[in-house]
């Protein structure tokens, strides 16, 4: 008997591995047909690989001054000129890819993570959680995402940490509503019944069962969110409460280069591209993914 | 209608009840003594102990909330501010005004570019116009509206001479900033628009009226545009969220007194109370003009209307629907 449940449960779990693996291939082919979202994936590998290897790929320091090289043109030597420091902007850039990205991924990921907890309770168990937890989301949401990272930053005071969880407390209400809403669709269905039935235990329902068909608006979600996310955290650092000098950030460069735009436009120019070209290609991205992923256009 | 309104408005009261209690908790957990920094660091003990007592910082937390509440809904009483010692209501208020006009006017820009992109790109679907419009829409939206900002002063102020590059005296202060703000926004409306646009143009109703022979243009305007625009309305009452959050940075970056660039000022000098009541008053604010806009939404369509009168189960299913697939959006 036990042999052949554990051969059953085998089989159900062979069958669910090939129904998850497939529906990402699917997804996977069809976003490569979507020339428009790969050129953003493409972007965006570079830009994770430019912040990886920084450390090798940047000809100077984070930090290297020189008061004598202040301002240089973009060159041979330094690509993208020199700052009032006399630093490398383009090795800045490099480095501040790793600080955007990083606030940019790891804020995305703890409001996806709390939202993700809180979607679900409150769409699985319903009635009071369900009230209690969306009506927590309607307060956060009744303050506008950047004014709430701010408030919450200014209390904490600013830093690299505080400013993460600044910003993904604002991002935890639109996760909870996506994952709560796609949970509502799935709960009644016959095979969570049946999962009920022969005594799974709603830890494991949820996890086990629900959760993987929920999966796809959330990458979704969380993919356009890591642009929001570097968005909020370039602002933040550019009216001062993110990250601290000398430390390398997009935002913070902007804002310390704007007092010299009159003469040398490239101290504002390179930094405010390199946040547009990586919110566009996580958007292309993202918007490609959703046009995969949504089962509606299957 | 009016029980909506009133249904609505009851909605409104523990949603705003919860934006003070957290405005209020971050408060509570702002570093630094609030008599301290009233009174300065040279201050005696015993001074500073005294102003401790009257301004009730005493109390437990729970005692001091609802003291700050009371304050707040009888008095209108958002505390003092450390640097001048006035009331932060009046602070706020005063520069209030400005930031709703540098908001208004940024919606203004955001419409007025990004609905007539939006039908001319969905009339012309695949044509050179949509084509650029619809890249244009892709940087717009991924551009920082600090960033835009700059590069505006450096373009207009700099180089041209056009428009002055900071202050606020004329109408011509308003005109950078305002586009500064609605670029972004005019993004998210050009694309709501379109492919709400493009909804519309395949229905039925549509393809009656050109076959009944009227004229191209009634029916792209007049027709299709009356039921196109609903969605765009409640894109426009988030846009205008954002654009309260983000009028914070475009007043620091073109030096208006608004409620923004008093409360950046207020971070660099740790003058909490300040930026906990803009926070408050800008999200009451926000509260209402999604309000406004939903009651918008239920006067322009009828069919939410007639839901009320209904069934009004499915009507709050279907709203809830709806702001989901509006979060999508942005």
């Amino acid at each position: 008997m036990d042999e052949k449940n554990m051969q059953i449960n085998q089989e159900i779990e062979d069958i669910s591995m090939y129904k998850k693996q497939s529906q990402f291939i699917q997804a996977w082919h069809r976003i490569r047909k979507n020339k428009v979202a790969i050129l953003g994936m493409l972007i965006l590998i570079v830009l994770i690989l430019g912040a990886v290897f920084a450390d090798q790929l940047a000809p100077y320091g984070y930090d290297d001054q020189d008061v004598m090289r202040r301002f240089t043109f973009p060159c041979r030597e330094f690509p993208f000129g020199t700052d009032n420091l006399g630093r490398c902007i383009y090795s800045r850039i490099l480095y501040g890819a790793r600080v955007s990205l990083l606030i940019g991924f790891v804020a995305t990921g703890m409001g996806a993570v709390g939202g993700t907890i809180l979607g679900a309770l409150a769409g699985y168990y319903g009635n009071k959680a369900d009230n209690a937890i969306m009506r927590f989301c309607d307060i956060i949401q009744a303050i506008p995402s950047l004014l709430l990272a701010i408030a919450v930053a200014a209390a904490l005071g600013s830093g690299l940490f505080n400013m993460m969880l600044a910003i993904s407390i604002a991002a935890i209400p639109r996760y909870a509503r996506t994952v709560r809403a796609s949970i509502l669709t799935v709960k009644d269905q016959e095979f969570i019944e049946a999962a009920h039935a022969i005594g799974a235990s709603d830890a494991r329902i949820i996890m086990k069962h629900i959760f993987p068909n929920c999966l796809a608006p959330i990458i979704v979600q969380v993919t356009l969110g890591v642009a929001g996310s570097i968005i909020n955290a370039a602002s933040l650092s550019f009216i001062g409460l993110g990250v601290q000098a000398p430390m390398a950030e997009w935002g913070s460069m902007l804002s310390a280069g704007r007092q010299y735009i009159r003469d040398y436009w490239f101290v504002v120019m390179i930094p405010g591209l390199a946040i547009m070209t990586t919110i566009l290609s996580l958007n292309l991205f993202g918007d490609g993914l959703r046009d995969a992923l949504d089962p509606k256009l299957k | 209608m009016l029980k909506y309104t009133l249904k609505r408005l009851l909605m409104m009261i523990p949603v705003l009840l919860g934006v003070s209690f957290v405005v209020f908790l971050l408060m509570y957990i702002s570093p630094g003594d609030p008599a301290k920094m009233i009174l300065g660091e040279m201050a005696e003990k015993g001074e500073i102990e005294a102003l401790r007592e009257t301004l009730g910082l005493n109390a437990g937390f729970w005692e001091r909330y609802f003291n700050y509440m009371k304050d707040i809904l009888l008095y209108g009483d958002l505390g003092i501010s450390y640097v001048t010692r006035e009331p932060v209501i009046s602070e706020v208020m005063e520069r209030f005004p400005v930031t709703l006009r540098l908001a208004s006017s940024g919606v203004l820009v955001s419409l007025c570019i990004g609905v007539p992109c939006g039908i001319i790109a969905a009339t012309k679907q695949y044509s050179v116009f949509d084509h650029v419009a619809t890249l244009l829409s892709l940087l717009g939206n991924a551009m920082p509206a600090f960033w835009m900002g700059i590069l505006l002063i450096l373009i207009f102020s700099v180089h041209l001479g056009w428009l002055p590059s900071s202050g606020y005296t004329s109408i011509e202060y308003m005109i950078l900033p305002a586009l500064t703000l609605g670029t972004s926004s005019a993004a998210v409306i050009m694309r709501m628009t379109r492919s709400s646009m493009l909804e519309v143009i395949h229905q039925d109703y549509i393809r009656t009226a050109r076959s009944k022979g009227q004229k191209e243009s009634i029916v792209i305007y007049f027709h299709a545009l009356k039921n196109a625009l609903i969605p765009v309305i409640t894109a426009v009452g988030l846009q205008f969220g954002m654009l309260l959050g983000g009028s914070i940075l475009t007043e620091t970056i073109f030096s208006i007194p608004g409620i923004g660039k008093l409360m950046v000022d207020s971070i660099k000098t740790r003058n909490y109370p300040i930026v906990q009541g803009g926070v408050l008053i800008l999200a009451v604010v926000f509260s209402f003009i999604n309000l406004g806009v939903d009651l918008l939404y239920a006067f322009v369509d009828p069919r939410i209307k007639s839901q009320y009168k209904g069934a009004k189960k499915s009507s709050e299913v279907k709203e809830e629907d709806a702001e989901n697939g509006e979060e999508g959006e942005d």
